[in-house]
């Protein structure tokens, strides 16, 4: 194979594997904003807290509670920390976005933004700023797997085909079963979807929960790969906004597909000027922002 | 059946006051109708005939009075607890179709509210249109049949007092004419109906009574059997 193209395919995948925290990220947001209209700034922080969760279950709680042997793995953390997280989502949601709803969204950015600092602020003060490795990574996805033009960790193809499965099956809840009509309903006229019978704010307070959840979820996923930091979340939530403005806010295809799609073009990105990678993203924004302002998958007007 | 004959009414509203923000738009509405029975709330734009259906509904920033429903208080329930509790079923002013869900989403949204709703074919029965657009977008109806399954959507739900508001607007005559038989098969259904209604020509022929709404107060009751000699009033209060 032409070494340019095998480093092409070599640096999409890698791509790739930074468009799913991307895509899950911005698939939460985009799902939180269309219901409660709130940007939720805490999302990155979220994201931190549920990696964190995982490293706490295997290295931490253990020790904590005296049983030093105890250390809960991959599986169970991957159903367990989304719990958690979409639990503390709903307590936020709860207790403190719920009292937001009737002023002007400003409030509840700047809410979201400051349980990012309380979040951040907690966990620099108890564990390493700088990062600790997860070393619960399952056995059966340790080692490499030759995908014929690069030789792919099988823990990084697992969390690409995992994660295109979760964002696909939201999809498909969203938009295809009655929970999901409910959902859509309620974004569009919740007034109305009330005087219908429906409990709106407890589906509010679910619908965080959920979203949270999904952050929550790639924060799981992202364990193994990055080192867990306090500030994991705060580097990817500028990216992940930038990725929410390019696909249009509140639109759940458009989410996915633009953060699978620019994980890839930053990828590709690298073969060609490196130093550029960062930015190219952005620069797309720009382009969108001037050509169509609601972003390409967003409601036109 | 009069006012006078009527033992129990199943809608029994007093002193009605509702608000958006600080506009104060009821200002004491006082009516009631009892079950089978049709009443329709004439009056101009503005006047506060569909503030009183989303009082009902819970639908304003703030109510007081009392909003009886077979002898229970509904002003202080929830609004996700109205429908339900009450058995009511309402079609809001224009319609009220959601635009990102189809025709079968939008029929299925609600949930059932009691026994005897109708099924799904029966209602694709009464409107045959519907039956040939299942899987259309909101969007994409036109308006008589955004309205028909804005009817249909609550008749599914086992309602039994429908809070109708202003269904004939905007309406090709022949689509009026096909909702003033639905109307009348729903009353001869048993239901019973709060229709606001511009068209009194269309309302007229299917009222027990008709209240009169200005400035958010009822200014007149009329009977059905006194419409003919009461013309010369209604024109005055409906002419813009």
């Amino acid at each position: 194979m032409d070494p340019m193209i095998r480093l092409i395919l070599a640096q999409g995948m890698l791509g790739l594997n930074n468009g799913v925290f991307y895509a899950m990220l911005s698939l939460g947001l985009a799902v939180i904003f269309g219901l409660l209209n709130v940007v939720n700034f805490a999302h990155g922080a979220l994201y931190m807290l549920g990696a964190f969760l995982a490293l706490i279950l295997y290295s931490y709680l253990g020790t904590w509670i005296g049983m030093a042997d105890l250390h809960i793995g991959f599986w169970p953390t991957l159903i367990l920390a989304p719990i958690l997280v979409a639990c503390f989502g709903m307590l936020i949601e709860r207790f403190l976005l719920r009292r937001l709803y009737k002023l002007d969204p400003i409030y509840s950015l700047l809410l979201t933004f400051g349980v990012t600092l309380v979040l951040q602020g907690v966990f620099i003060n108890f564990f390493n700023a700088s990062g600790t490795p997860y070393p619960g990574m399952p056995e059966s996805l340790k080692g490499v797997t030759n995908l014929g033009f690069m030789m792919f960790p099988k823990y990084r193809l697992f969390v690409i085909v995992f994660s295109i499965i979760v964002c696909l099956a939201v999809w498909f809840m969203i938009e295809r079963t009655r929970i999901g009509a409910r959902l859509r309903a309620g974004t569009e006229n919740p007034e109305l979807v009330k005087a219908f019978g429906i409990n709106v704010p407890l589906m509010v307070m679910l619908t965080f929960g959920f979203g949270t959840g999904l952050a929550g979820l790639a924060g799981v996923l992202a364990a193994p790969i990055y080192s867990v930091s306090p500030l994991m979340g705060a580097n990817l939530i500028i990216v992940i906004f930038a990725v929410v403005v390019i696909g249009g806010m509140g639109s759940i295809m458009g989410a996915v597909v633009t953060g699978f799609a620019l994980g890839l073009v930053e990828g590709v990105t690298k073969v060609f000027y490196a130093p550029a990678a960062n930015t190219v993203i952005f620069l797309l924004m720009v382009i969108v922002l001037l050509v169509r302002p609601s972003g390409l998958f967003g409601r036109q007007g | 059946m009069s006012t006078a004959t009527m033992t129990k009414p199943m809608l029994k509203i007093e002193n009605l006051h509702a608000w958006y923000g600080e506009s104060h738009v009821l200002h004491g509405i006082d009516l009631e109708l009892g079950e089978g029975q049709l009443i329709t709330l004439l009056g101009r734009n503005g006047a506060g005939r569909s503030t009183t259906l989303r009082a009902i509904m819970g639908m304003v920033d703030r109510r007081e009075g009392s909003i009886r429903i077979n002898g229970e208080e509904f002003l202080t329930k929830p609004p996700h607890r109205i429908s339900p509790e009450g058995r009511i079923g309402y079609c809001p002013e224009e319609r009220g179709i959601f635009a990102s869900l189809n025709v079968e989403e939008n029929l299925m949204l609600p949930p059932d509210v009691g026994e005897g709703g109708m099924s799904v074919e029966e209602l694709f029965e009464m409107f045959p249109n519907l039956a040939n657009v299942r899987k259309r977008m909101g969007t994409r109806l036109s308006g008589g049949e955004q309205q028909m399954l804005a009817i249909a959507r609550i008749l599914r739900t086992g309602s039994r007092l429908l809070l109708l508001d202003e269904i004939t607007e905007g309406l090709a005559p022949v689509i009026v004419k096909t909702l003033g038989r639905v109307i009348r098969d729903l009353k001869s259904r048993g239901y019973t109906i709060v229709l606001v209604e511009q068209n009194f020509r269309f309302a007229a022929p299917l009222a027990d009574r008709h209240y009169v709404i200005e400035h958010g107060k009822v200014v007149d009751v009329i009977e059905h059997d006194q419409v003919e000699t009461s013309m010369d009033r209604l024109n005055h209060y409906l002419s813009v």
